[in-house]
């Protein structure tokens, strides 16, 4: 679903109810969310169902309480971080530990990595529609170049150059971009 | 900004990888299991031992009640009621 809306029109939107708005929010914070919790805190799949659950659970019930409706994003982020450490809390009891312990530092590592992702997968929504397709599919769906081939109709021999052609661009889109743009997107 | 060589890129790109679409949909889902969770709050207000057996064990309670167990109004339940 391609929107145009910004975070701060959506999560407007959203409090207006607007279903279809909700739908859109959960949607393109999704991959964010759960990538805090599965690969920064490596909480188990169930543990991160249920704690994805509960973000969106606690940010639909929550969201009169946001004061900068743009701020969505890191608002998201720093609840489901609370939710992972109580999650590992939880599981952890006979062995108490301070929030210090359970964010470690290579969870720390991966959280400025998601960050940083978040920026490049912006300007992937930038891309053409070809190339934001293909780079998708390819990195972060792990089809192979045979499935993609099936579904965007293309000879499997020439998505390895159409993937190099589409990351040059990307990464010309990223290097012409200031340093301080912040990051609205998960898409 | 670090300067993306097409491996750096590569690895970025996955790094945010889809969710799985039932937890995708049972999210998006909160408005419409709204309906659902309003009336368990007002039986639960009505009727403390109800209250009670939600607080003690959210989804045994609404299996011995019937109601079908629908991740985003557990979801949403256990935040109303801080149930386990």
């Amino acid at each position: 679903m391609a929107s145009t809306l910004s975070d701060r029109q959506l999560v407007a939107r959203c409090r207006a109810g607007d279903q279809q708005a909700w739908a859109e929010l959960v949607e393109r914070f999704s991959r964010y969310v759960y990538a805090i919790s599965v690969q920064a805190f490596r909480l188990p799949e169930a543990d991160a169902e249920d704690v994805f659950q509960e973000v969106f659970a606690r940010a639909y019930e929550n969201l009169h309480r946001l004061r900068d409706d743009a701020a969505v994003r890191p608002w998201l982020a720093q609840l489901t971080r609370r939710l992972c450490i109580d999650r590992l809390r939880a599981t952890a009891r006979e062995r108490p530990a301070p929030d210090e312990e359970l964010i470690t530092a290579e969870a720390e590592e991966t959280l400025s990595l998601i960050e940083e992702s978040l920026v490049v997968h912006e300007a992937l929504a930038e891309t053409p529609e070809h190339c934001r397709e293909i780079l998708d599919r390819f990195f972060a769906r792990d089809e192979s170049y045979r499935t993609i081939g099936e579904a965007l109709d293309l000879p499997a021999g020439t998505i390895a150059s159409r993937i190099s052609r589409c990351l040059t661009r990307l990464r010309e889109l990223l290097e012409g971009r200031t340093d301080d743009r912040p990051p609205s997107s998960t898409r | 900004m670090t300067a993306f060589n097409e491996e750096r890129l590569a690895r970025l790109i996955r790094v945010l990888r889809p969710a799985p679409e039932a937890w995708v949909r049972a999210a998006q889902q909160l408005p419409f299991a709204r309906g659902e969770v309003d009336e368990i709050v007002a039986r639960a207000e009505a009727d403390a031992a109800f209250r009670q057996r939600l607080i003690a064990d959210l989804e045994a309670a609404l299996d011995a009640e019937g109601y079908e167990r629908d991740p985003a109004v557990v979801e949403a339940l256990r935040i109303r009621f801080k149930a386990k």
